[in-house]
């Protein structure tokens, strides 16, 4: 499976789950993630045994993932902003079950109906919990259809490691666009066992209960000190590329599809005489905070990028501790941000 | 029969109950229907390779009861994850148990498209004609001119809508394999209600699709009546707006 093939990023997420042994897929249509749907239809109603319902809805979708889960299966499901919106309730019972899952989200403009073009207004929903309750998804942001396979791969294995749903928050750009990947080695052996907490037969056992509450304050309280520790115990898990970090001018805060568009505005700087940075983190939770308080040691100016009013600007100005200053460039409604934009905002704070 | 062998016939427990003592009122029916579906379960010995859905409702407490793989729902979404469970382990038995606010209002999608579907699974409804759990609120099968929190002046169908007939309406559905109806308010009721019950895992354990066993329940609670009363209730008011009996029964189907 080495060799390289060209695919659309929908279709290499879909192919990258089932090279990782996901064999339940549920899911609800929706633009921009509708190839995703389809390319999971169309492999895994071919193959013996494994599961694609198109459900009747995302809320039934993300519960028919918490029963396949709950039975020790490797499961996904994928929608775009409004159908995650819907699936909010069902993936903080996930969280407080422990239940491993992938969910993808592939953002479109909004609020509301919003557009169907790409956009970045769920960063807060994706890093925050986004439902009910204390509780975080591990969110990967890939940039690069190559990245879209690899992500993927990592947030199965991920969220078995810490039994929580893992999150791929991608956008409508990254969703269409046609690039060549590559499928590493796979050992399905590396899947690990559920046998010892999966809903089953039980013979031979005492019954098992997955119980997402506990109307004893005290225990409830107990069981979210748990996932507390778990949320501590996955920073180390943290991931992040930096590029031309040693002596710039001004560095770069973007992540996804904007994070390649910055990169092009790099090289255009470059023969402008202006030296750009670019931290991208790739896990949007864990954060990179501890990265990006580095570079604000050595760096007085940052410009977040992102296709919202700022919301990661957030965490990248908690990051920066008021070492350095902040800035912020966004368009929102779905208008992709184009290379040029971003340099004459650099321009405008370099002045 | 001697009363004493008679009582220790009655009050043995099943199996497939655990030792936790129910948490329902007195006159509950959610107790009689536990020890009915748990019977079944030791009948067709089925317990070890069952996992239930409990819902929420008062039955959240089902997990604790059953003694079996047990998962609690979010509201009304049983159904779903029946599908998802059922469909990781196609050779385990699933069941839901669900009240009638969770499968007859916030559930109503999930319980007809996995009807629809025909997923093999059991489902276990009981409907009490009011939301017990958050108080006495109205339920949609909550009758007409009915009295709750929330139809203070009685259940006008004007605005309100009349009472839905879940077997009814599912038994519009092709998939479906077994949709009955029954009442424990009589020792002849209890007996064809434990008959359909197993039935309907019997169905499922034999691959034949979708089950469903409506059981008209009493809520002494939430509606202001003693247990005594509230049998009489559900046997004048509710059975002649939901008669019992079987919907559908594939194996009667030509
Ligand atoms: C999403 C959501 N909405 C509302 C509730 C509150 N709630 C808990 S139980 C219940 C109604 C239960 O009534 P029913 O299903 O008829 O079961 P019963 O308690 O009568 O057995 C409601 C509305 C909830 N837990 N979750
Ligand atoms: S409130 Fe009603 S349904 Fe709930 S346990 Fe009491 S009698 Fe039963």
């Amino acid at each position: 499976m080495e060799e390289r093939l060209l695919m659309k990023g929908n279709e290499a997420i879909g192919e990258a789950a089932i090279h990782a042994g996901c064999r339940y897929y549920f899911g609800y249509p929706i633009t921009p993630q509708s190839e995703l749907i389809a390319y999971m239809a169309k492999r895994l109603l071919k193959i013996k045994g494994a599961t694609f319902i198109q459900a009747e809805s995302e809320i039934a979708a993300i519960n028919m993932v918490y029963g396949a889960s709950a039975a020790g299966g490797r499961v996904m499901t994928s929608s775009s902003s409004p159908g995650i919106s819907l699936k909010q309730e069902g993936i903080s019972y996930l969280a407080c079950a422990e239940l491993p899952c992938v969910i993808v989200n592939i953002m479109r403009g909004g609020p509301g109906l919003g557009s169907i073009q790409p956009a970045q207004g769920d960063y807060f929903q994706a890093t925050k919990g986004g439902g009910h309750g204390d509780y975080h998804l591990i969110v990967f942001a890939p940039s690069s259809v190559q990245e879209l396979v690899d992500l993927t791969i990592r947030a199965f294995s991920l969220a078995d490691k810490y039994r929580n749903p893992a999150m791929i928050l991608g956008d409508g750009l990254l969703g269409q666009m046609m690039e060549p990947v590559q499928f590493k080695e796979f050992d399905e052996k590396n899947i690990p066992s559920k046998e010892d907490w999966a809903l089953g037969s039980s013979h031979g056992r005492k019954p098992r209960r997955i119980v997402p509450f506990d109307l004893d304050p005290n225990e409830l309280e107990k069981i979210v000190n748990k996932l507390g520790q778990k949320y501590q115990d996955m920073q180390k898990e943290v991931e992040y590329e930096v590029v031309n970090i040693d002596n710039p001018d001004i560095v770069i805060v973007a992540y996804g599809s904007i994070a390649r568009i910055v990169k092009t505005t790099i090289q255009k700087a470059k023969q402008e005489g202006i030296n750009i940075g670019l931290v991208r983190p790739i896990t949007l939770y864990p954060f990179p905070y501890a990265a990006i308080e580095e570079v604000a040691n050595k760096v007085d100016k940052f410009l977040v990028t992102e296709m919202s009013l700022g919301q990661m600007v957030e965490d990248v100005k908690l990051a920066v501790k008021g070492k350095s200053q902040v800035s912020f460039y966004g368009r929102t409604g779905g208008v992709v941000i184009s290379p040029i934009e971003i340099l004459q905002e650099v321009k405008k704070l370099l002045d | 029969m001697g009363v004493k062998k008679l009582m220790k016939q009655v009050f043995t427990k099943p199996k497939s109950l655990t030792d936790v003592p129910f948490t329902y009122c007195p006159g509950c029916h959610h107790g009689i229907i536990h020890r009915l579906v748990a019977e079944a379960m030791d009948d067709l010995n089925i317990a070890e390779d069952t996992i239930g859905i409990a819902p929420v409702g008062c039955a959240v407490f089902a997990y604790l009861f059953f003694e079996c793989d047990m998962i609690v729902a979010a509201h009304g979404r049983a159904p779903a994850i029946a599908t998802g469970i059922k469909r990781v382990k196609p050779d385990n038995i699933v069941f839901t148990y669900q009240g009638d606010g969770d499968l007859a209002s916030i559930g109503t999608a999930e319980i007809v498209h996995a009807a629809n579907r025909g997923e093999k699974i059991t489902v276990i409804f009981v409907n009490n004609a009011i939301y017990g759990m958050t108080g006495g609120q109205m339920a949609p099968t909550t009758l007409e001119g009915q009295i709750t929190q929330t139809s203070p002046y009685g259940r006008d169908s004007k605005t309100m809508g009349m009472p839905i007939r879940i077997c009814e309406l599912l038994s519009t559905l092709n998939s479906p394999a077994y949709i009955a109806r029954v009442a424990l308010t009589k020792p002849a009721y209890i007996v064809k209600a434990k008959k359909a019950i197993k039935k309907a895992f019997q169905y499922q354990l034999d691959g034949k699709g979708f089950a469903l066993v409506e059981v008209l329940s009493t809520c002494p609670t939430s509606w202001g009546l003693s247990p005594k009363e509230a049998n009489e209730w559900l046997n004048e008011k509710m059975i002649p707006y939901y008669p019992l009996g079987e919907f559908k029964n594939v194996e009667e189907v030509s």
